[in-house]
């Protein structure tokens, strides 16, 4: 496995401000890597870290094995996808697309070529000739994609790409970049606040949380194994078991924690009060006291759901609690 | 309903304030044409346009026409490069002290010019600098800077901080961002800016006093004619001539400026 983007000992402080705080990163060639956390958590300064619009206060970066210091942006063999889109609102589509290769020194006539190409990769080929302006905002961000594909960049940055649209145009954007990067082969970092769009798509995940990545794995690493009682919450509402109701049950004093899925009524087990249900279609999710914790289960579709104030009685496999060691 | 129209003597007020800013300027005009040139007799005993034709002979008024044109354009030249690129730097990059030089950029325009004038003189006297050509451009600079640098700050401020990074991401180096997403996002600010540098230069009379040596700008040469009374309508057919010189770029900085509401580079 080729080592694209490798981060050793990274950090970017503001004064006092630890922005980014000692981050180790390997990104493999081809991989669709993710960086979640949420706001302020360093994500989007790494992305630019590795973009080059920022410095590294200390550490090193390198770039497909070539030391990115000194080297500004546009010398770096990645481009990028940005949060506000950042269309050139004087150029029309078309001429937006092809800049890179303009200020490259492509003739006219090849650059147009090229760019009407990646606008029909995208399913723009009959707006080249559209200001950035009368777009809506889905075509703006196809654009913007366009625009940065076009230069065969080695690795796609993309800094909350999806973070301005629709709900219904999201999970569709969120299909096409998976199949856009499986057939492209290049390498993807995705920065994203929102643990679904995360999950769902990367190949793996580094959730970070004031300036470090408290976590790197896949998907699936990241959900049921979570390495602290942070990317528990964050990554998924996962029950948070506090050391003490831990210690009750196996006698070990660290945080447990338990998807919601695995929690089921039975007729044995521990006493739960019903505070809330709320119907979600494919399943119920139901939040409950349990021993004074604040617990939510989620309920397939059959099941008998309690009334909001019931006492009932709810368990789970022990194998289901995962123990989280770190703090 | 009932506050739709102004009253009657509110539209009167309004127009009489009117009329008397703008009658004087219309009776410069009447008097370009009079027959009478040794003292401005109302009403004019006649009306005559030779007056056009002596001013066509008279070569101190080409003079100092070209001197000002001269000194107007350097200054503009002067003024759209060190305009644009301290709002460049204000607007586009943090560092100690920002404020501070944003004020004392603009302060030249908020003090009045004879301070300017006054405090100019005074350091080219130390200096040992002789009046000359130079004296009344740098002098005329100060103040045309600072147009040019507040159109300009305004529309850097509207350009996202994005597209730069953009433009560098995708290869450009940083005279060609300049080149090809700064410039065509600012030029219309420059434009306006320049023009409005163009005609605050062109009519200054009081830097000017301070720092001109022997020569006479169009403006000073009109005070001169007026203290010493030899042909005095032409005088006023010059007046007419700055009046139109100084509107139209105005003018032109009013419509190229207006209507820029959207701002460049909203992303969504």
């Amino acid at each position: 496995m080729t080592s694209a983007i490798r981060l050793s000992g990274v950090s970017r402080h503001y004064g006092a401000v630890k922005a980014v705080d000692n981050i180790d990163l390997d990104i493999a060639e081809g991989e669709f890597f993710a960086m979640l956390g949420p706001s302020g958590s360093g994500k989007t300064t790494t992305l630019r870290l590795i973009a080059g619009f920022e410095r590294p206060t200390v550490g090193e970066i390198h770039i497909y094995g070539e030391v990115a210091q000194g080297i500004p942006p546009y010398k770096r063999p990645v481009n990028t996808v940005f949060q506000d889109y950042a269309l050139f609102p004087h150029l029309n589509v078309r001429d937006n697309v092809a800049y890179g290769l303009m200020v490259a020194g492509v003739p006219k006539f090849a650059r147009h070529r090229s760019a009407n190409d990646a606008l029909e990769m995208v399913a723009l080929g009959a707006y080249g000739s559209r200001k950035p302006s009368e777009l809506s905002g889905g075509q703006r961000q196809r654009v913007a994609l366009a625009r940065a594909l076009v230069n065969n960049p080695k690795a796609l940055l993309l800094d909350e790409p999806l973070g301005a649209l629709d709900l219904k145009l999201r999970e569709q954007m969120q299909e096409e970049l998976k199949a856009l990067q499986r057939s492209l082969g290049i390498t993807f970092v995705f920065v994203t606040h929102d643990q679904g769009e995360a999950l769902s798509m990367a190949d793996r995940v580094a959730v970070f949380n004031e300036g470090r990545i408290v976590q790197i794995g896949t998907p699936e690493d990241i959900y049921y194994r979570p390495i602290s009682p942070f990317v528990a919450d964050f990554v998924g509402s996962s029950n948070v078991l506090p050391p003490k109701l831990v210690a009750s049950l196996l006698g070990r004093e660290v945080y447990g924690s338990l998807r919601p899925e695995a929690v089921y009524l039975s007729d044995q087990g521990h006493a739960a009060l019903i505070t809330s249900v709320s119907f979600l279609g494919a399943a119920t999710r139901v939040s409950m006291a349990v021993s004074d914790v604040a617990m939510t289960m989620l309920l397939p579709k059959g099941a008998t759901i309690p009334k909001v104030d019931d006492i009932v009685q709810v368990n789970w496999e022990a194998s289901d609690l995962h123990l989280m060691f770190a703090p | 309903m009932h506050s739709d129209r102004a009253p009657l003597g509110l539209k009167i007020a309004a127009g009489l304030g009117l009329a008397f800013m703008h009658l004087p300027i219309l009776l410069i005009f009447v008097y370009a044409f009079t027959t009478e040139d040794k003292s401005y007799q109302w009403p004019p005993p006649g009306f005559t346009l030779k007056w056009f034709a002596v001013t066509w002979e008279r070569t101190d008024v080409w003079e100092a026409l070209a001197l000002s044109l001269k000194v107007a354009s350097i200054s503009t030249v002067i003024a759209l490069i060190l305009g644009t690129l301290c709002a460049a730097a204000v607007s586009r990059t943090k560092f100690f002290g920002r404020e501070a030089i944003s004020l004392l950029v603009i302060l030249p325009i908020a003090l009045p010019g004879i301070i300017t004038g006054i405090s100019l003189r005074s350091a080219f006297n130390l200096a040992d600098i002789p009046f000359s050509f130079w004296t009344i451009v740098l002098g005329h600079a100060t103040f045309c800077v600072v147009v040019v640098y507040n159109n300009a700050v305004a529309r850097f401020r509207r350009v996202s901080g994005s597209l730069v990074e953009a433009s560098m991401d995708l290869g450009a180096n940083s005279f060609q961002t300049f080149r090809y997403v700064i410039l065509p996002n600012i030029s219309t600010a420059l434009l306006a800016g320049g023009m409005l540098a163009f005609a605050l230069s062109f009519d200054e009379v009081i830097v000017t006093t301070f720092t001109a040596g022997q020569q006479q700008t169009l403006p000073i040469w009109m005070l001169e004619e007026l203290v010493r009374p030899r042909q005095r309508p032409v005088t006023n057919v010059v007046a007419m001539i700055v009046v139109i010189v100084t509107f139209l770029p105005i003018l032109g900085a009013y419509y190229l400026t207006r209507g820029t509401d959207t701002v460049a580079g909203q992303g969504k």
